[in-house]
């Protein structure tokens, strides 16, 4: 039997010195993401306050709390922390940093999918619908991931164009099929993401996308291997194809369930994942919490402007998102372009 | 000890490999030579399982590769191919780490964290494990990808090109760590190497393949000789005595 490394006394691997004691803290709870967490709940104390409606000084204000600050404040959570890990997930699996549910046709397959619902059970619950959405979402995805298989793209910027293509053609497949079902307002309504119509007894569904959060947490450092390319994933024993097919699985659970719920989060996550991988690279689990609170502080803080901006009205979150988002997608472009 | 029996795969009438029949023995260093396209890195690729062949049987360590799971494969065999453009942004320690994949399934317990370290030092990587590897240079991203697949601690050790780019010095320095791992740690290492020189120098044994077979296996002497490389390389080369010891000159 050969010696390996594990039985070699480490004078003999490495001469210059004894093995240093270097293993890396692997504390969940630093500092810095308890202040983060901190700032999380200052933002959704925020949140909770910030609207038209004096909840203070009102008779029914504990009422009207109750009925939709709450619920829309934990819908932003909830909406945050899931697309934005979708999106990480999404990178991850296509090893390409531009593509997001927004950029790969998911969101557009959820929408496809909610209106055939909407046509074929006018009266279905929400619930219904949610899982149609879901199961559009996760097949559109494996048309996208399927096509990105069997061609090589040379360009990492061809691939989202690619994507939104994909997403161009199932919109105007879902618009021709509401024009002629005379659906195009509630379409565009439902598919215009905003909180403003989060209210109680009627967003709870979203509390499912929970599962999507904790099941990517604990098949996190499948996906980053998976990130690593098809070969080094087989090289250490990974069923890669299993692992992509739960990555979208997951994926199209979070999209579709938003896009029920919520509507469509632009650019969401892009944003996010780019910027977590900027200060602390791409391992993955250790990224989690963070792509989850920046998730939730993007979502927060666009839809408070968005509360905020023409008082007493409102401008849906999707829109503020979509400038945002168009603004580092660019960055992202011309930092690709300088980097080579 | 790996054994490959009968093994073919074709891409079309013109292109196809094998059959080829061989025994790597345990141990030591095999060199995979012979001119471009010859199918070197296909037949790494499919002892590696990363590739599906069309016909015959490999064995590894006496585990026939098609039948065993990959999980368990990936104890006793690691591949290292030659273009590897991880977008992920990780420190090379991160890398190395998930070399213990096979193991710890991403849970690294402190006695992978220990072989990760020594991975790393074999390497010479100490001082740059903290880096990201898109702040390293191609060499040194290249030794953190070999300390990624030491630390998967495989007796057999199959390396593409790992030489590619690497200029003088490093090349040297990769294939002085090579030989360290398969005398020191007593590794089976297959590589294909572009330059017979380097495999005649490093190596224990070389075999020569040539359009998808397998036209010359043997020691470096047998093989350093001007009429054997003309005949595989399909160019004039002679061989001559230098300072170090043989050399194939061929411009």
């Amino acid at each position: 039997m050969t010696e390996s490394l594990t039985d070699l006394p480490p004078a003999v691997t490495s001469p210059a010195a004894p093995v240093r004691a270097r293993v890396p803290k692997s504390r969940l709870f630093t500092w810095p993401l308890l202040a983060g967490l901190a700032a999380t709940a200052g933002l959704v104390a925020l949140s909770l306050f910030v609207g038209v409606y004096d909840i203070l000084g009102a008779e029914d204000g504990a009422e009207m709390f109750a009925i939709t600050r709450i619920p829309r404040t934990i819908a932003l959570v909830l909406a945050g922390a899931a697309m934005a890990m979708s999106g990480m997930v999404m990178q991850q699996l296509t090893q390409n940093r531009f593509v997001e549910p927004s950029t790969a046709g998911t969101t557009e397959w959820a929408g496809l999918g909610l209106l055939l619902i909407m046509i074929v059970m006018p009266e279905a619950p929400l619930l219904v619908k949610m899982t149609g959405a879901v199961l559009t979402a996760f097949v559109g995805t494996m048309v996208f991931f399927g096509f990105l298989r069997r061609v090589t793209l040379r360009s990492s910027i061809i691939v989202p164009i690619v994507g939104m293509m994909l997403g161009a053609v199932v919109g105007a497949v879902s618009t021709f099929i509401a024009l002629s079902t005379d659906m195009l307002q509630s379409m565009g309504v439902w598919f215009l993401g905003s909180f403003t119509s989060v209210l109680q007894g009627q967003y709870e569904p979203l509390w499912a996308v929970v599962i999507v959060v904790v099941a990517v947490f604990v098949a996190a450092d499948r996906f980053t291997v998976a990130g690593l390319g098809q070969d080094v994933a087989t090289n250490v024993g990974l069923n890669y194809n299993r692992v992509v097919l739960l990555g979208t699985g997951l994926i199209a659970a979070a999209t579709g369930i938003v896009t029920v719920v919520v509507g469509n989060l632009p650019f969401l996550g892009l944003i996010v994942p780019n910027i977590v991988s900027l200060f602390r690279g791409d391992d993955l689990r250790s990224n989690l919490p963070w792509v989850c609170l920046l998730g939730i502080w993007v979502v927060t803080v666009c839809d408070i402007i968005g509360r905020v901006i023409v008082m007493p009205f409102e401008v849906p979150v999707a829109t503020i998102l979509a400038v945002l988002g168009a603004v580092v997608f660019i960055l992202l472009l011309l930092r690709a372009r300088r980097r080579g | 000890m790996i054994t490959l029996t009968s093994v073919a795969k074709s891409y079309s009438s013109e292109v196809a490999i094998g059959p080829v029949d061989l025994t790597i023995p345990a141990g030591g260093i095999t060199a995979l030579v012979g001119p471009n396209g010859a199918g070197k890195s296909t037949l790494l690729t499919m002892i590696g399982r990363l590739l599906a062949m069309d016909e015959g049987a490999i064995e590894v360590a006496g585990l026939d590769i098609a039948t065993t799971p990959s999980k368990d494969l990936a104890k006793i065999v690691s591949i290292l191919r030659q273009e590897n453009h991880f977008v992920a942004r990780l420190t090379v320690r991160q890398l190395v780490g998930f070399g213990r994949f096979p193991y710890s399934r991403g849970r690294l317990t402190l006695g992978d964290e220990e072989i990760v370290s020594r991975s790393i030092d074999f390497l010479g990587m100490g001082e740059l494990e903290g880096r990201y590897l898109d702040e390293l240079s191609g060499g040194q991203r290249q030794r953190a990808y070999v300390a990624m697949v030491l630390a998967q601690d495989t007796d057999c050790l199959l390396l593409d090109e790992p030489l590619n780019n690497l200029d003088m010095q490093h090349s040297v320095q990769m294939m002085h760590h090579l030989r360290r791992a398969a005398t020191e740690l007593g590794r089976t290492i297959v590589i294909v190497l572009h330059d017979v020189n380097f495999a005649s120098h490093y190596a224990d044994r070389i075999c020569a393949i040539k359009d998808g077979r397998i036209v010359h296996v043997g020691l470096p002497e047998e093989i350093m000789r001007g009429d054997v490389l003309t005949e595989i390389f399909d160019t004039p080369v002679d061989v001559v005595d230098g300072p170090r010891g043989r050399l194939a000159v061929y411009y």
